[in-house]
């Protein structure tokens, strides 16, 4: 699989920086070539900016978040920060707000104060075109995939292409069978969503999300509606696209895969982020964290 | 120029009495004035064709100069209807969406619209309509601009059944378009669409075929609808039967020809519609057959 994928080989290592955190680039609008977005020319002082994950500069920066829906006080005050290359997990029980967090940070569901900034630019100051531009460059990926069920495979991935982007049908197609095939999916480009199975389905959405060029993607327990034999092809997708380089925040109860992919884990519960580390250091037998705890009965039930 | 009273086409009257002059046109309006010809009614029937007077008996030529003139009225209902379906769709789905997905002043604007055009019959709307509203843009057009505008009965059943239409076919939509995963609009939203495309791109083309079943019923039920419109003078079947019946006082015969036209024009119309639905078919999506 690692060799169906050209795009995310070709993207630079983690901590590179794609425009700059300063956000030079108001424009960010793509062309139609595939990762043209990370490969253009470092701002002034990218080349100074130091290596690692831990201290890349921030691409997305959540400050502050709340949300009240219902009378009820879904996310209290969350901050977070995702460096470029990043992945960290969020985990917690359910309810905890993790896919209202999600949301918020998409803007899906515009979160009552706080503010988003992508590449520095603040989300809530967007006018509603700006907020579109926006979306697109974080891509979503969905537990229920979301797949648009009166759309082929290949359409599916070709609709955001033609209708966001303003591609030429045949570019949008050709671009769409790129895309699936990176997910070793070019052979069911033109089955509709029903005549998938579950983990297919996940791909196509995974597919979907990256033909926008996504700087940075949300993924929001993408492998709980999967059986078990499914899970693993999905996970290894997001393998394949964490070592090209993409930018991740995802929400999973998969433990063991979390836990030696990503440098951090966030736990969330009632609607804040109550701890925060390395997985080593949350998850050290005796650390008597609220996370290790959780994290054990989710591996007793999965059975390891 | 026509002459008031002398009219057939109109029900206004009994409907019984003598044949007026051959000569005269029965599209008369309400102004009295004779319209240029509708394309879809056909010529008038010609009263030398027809018997003197109800108690002669009728030979097979009258009767098919009879049956040929309520035939050709389906030329009228067929328009009315094509009309008036088109008409609420094109109000029916941008009120669906907005009442999901639209902001919510514009939401509650269509609520009060919903409201009132499935509150009142569609014989009152039919007279609120072409008297009411039609008069006055009538009189105003001649008072400000000093055109005679000539609004006809067809058109002004045309946009009650419309209307009326519209505001039934909104809450079918949006049946649809509630039956569909939030999700779909979620996607469509997180992938950048703006709200509008996500709407017309993802959303109705799923909620369409959803609403099929409940589309056609509402083709079937405005159809047979349409037949008040005869009340206004719209020259379609009902009223061509209804002064065919009165004329020779051959009711029965002349109303089971109506029932057979309404059943075949349901039926035509029910077959196309079920051919279209197996046509925009897509696996997985609305039930399989």
């Amino acid at each position: 699989m690692t060799a169906s994928l050209p795009g995310a080989g070709a993207r630079p290592a983690p901590g590179f920086a794609p425009g700059s955190a300063a956000g030079t680039s108001p424009g960010r609008v793509q062309g139609p070539a595939p990762d043209s977005s990370p490969e253009g020319p470092p701002a002034s002082g990218a080349a100074s900016l130091p290596e690692g994950p831990g201290l890349s500069p921030c691409l997305l920066q959540v400050c502050g978040i709340s949300k009240t829906m219902g009378g009820k006080l879904l996310l209290d005050n969350v901050s977070l920060t995702l460096g470029a290359g990043e992945l960290k997990v969020l985990i917690g029980p359910s309810g905890g707000g993790k896919s209202t967090l999600l949301q918020c940070i998409h803007f899906l569901t515009p979160p009552d104060s706080g503010d988003v900034l992508l590449d520095g630019e603040s989300a809530r100051e967007m006018s509603r075109r700006n907020i579109c531009l926006f979306r697109r460059e974080i891509g979503m990926i969905f537990q229920d995939f979301n797949l648009f069920d009166h759309l082929t495979a290949r359409d599916n991935v070709a609709v955001a292409l033609r209708r966001v982007k303003g591609l030429a049908k045949k570019a949008a197609y050709e671009r769409a069978l790129s895309e699936l095939d990176r997910v070793g999916l070019s052979s069911k480009a033109l089955l509709y969503p029903s005549q998938l199975s579950g983990g297919q389905k996940q791909r196509v959405s995974i597919a979907r999300a990256l033909a926008m060029d996504p700087k940075v993607m949300l993924l929001d327990e993408p492998t709980s509606a999967l059986d078990p034999e499914l899970i693993g092809e999905v996970l290894k997708v997001i393998q394949d696209l964490h070592d090209g380089g993409m930018t991740m925040l995802m929400v999973t109860h998969q433990v063991g895969f979390a836990r030696h992919i990503t440098e951090e884990f966030l736990f969330m519960e009632g609607g804040r982020i109550t701890e925060r580390g390395s997985p080593e250091e949350l998850l050290r037998e005796g650390s008597g964290s609220r996370t290790a705890d959780f994290c054990s009965k989710l591996s007793e039930i999965q059975g390891g | 120029m026509g002459r008031p009273g002398a009219g057939y086409g109109t029900v206004s009257g009994s409907g019984a009495g003598p044949l007026p002059d051959p000569e005269l046109d029965p599209e008369r309006t309400r102004a009295g004035r004779i319209p240029r010809r509708c394309f879809l009614s056909g010529p008038s029937p010609s009263a030398r064709r027809l018997p003197a007077s109800p108690l002669e008996p009728m030979d097979f030529w009258q009767y098919l100069e009879a049956v040929l003139y309520i035939v050709r009225g389906s030329g009228y209902t067929a328009g009315l209807i094509l009309g008036a379906m088109s008409l609420g769709l094109a109000i029916g789905l941008p009120v669906a969406s907005v009442q999901v997905y639209g902001p919510r002043w514009l939401a509650r604007i269509f609520r009060v619209y919903v409201w009132f055009f499935r509150g009142i019959p569609i014989v009152v709307l039919l007279f609120l309509i072409y008297f009411g509203v039609y008069s006055a843009a009538e009189n105003f057009a001649f008072e400000r601009f000093g055109l005679r505008l000539d609004l006809s009965p067809f058109s002004a059943s045309l946009l009650a059944l419309g209307l009326a239409s519209g505001a039934y076919q909104s809450q079918i939509f949006r049946g649809a378009i509630l039956s569909l995963p939030r999700g779909q609009y979620t996607a469509a939203m997180s992938l950048g669409f703006q709200q509008r495309l996500a709407l017309t791109r993802i959303v109705l083309p799923q909620a369409h075929r959803v609403a099929h079943p409940a589309w056609s019923n509402e083709y079937s039920i405005l159809l047979k609808d349409s037949a008040v419109a005869y009340i206004l003078g719209t020259l379609e079947i009902m009223a061509r039967t209804k002064f065919m019946a009165a004329y020779t006082y051959k009711h029965i015969p002349f109303y089971i020809l109506a029932g057979l036209l309404y059943f075949a024009l349901t039926w035509l119309g029910v077959r196309g519609l079920r051919f279209l639905e197996r046509k925009t078919r897509i696996p997985g999506l609305g039930h399989e057959f």
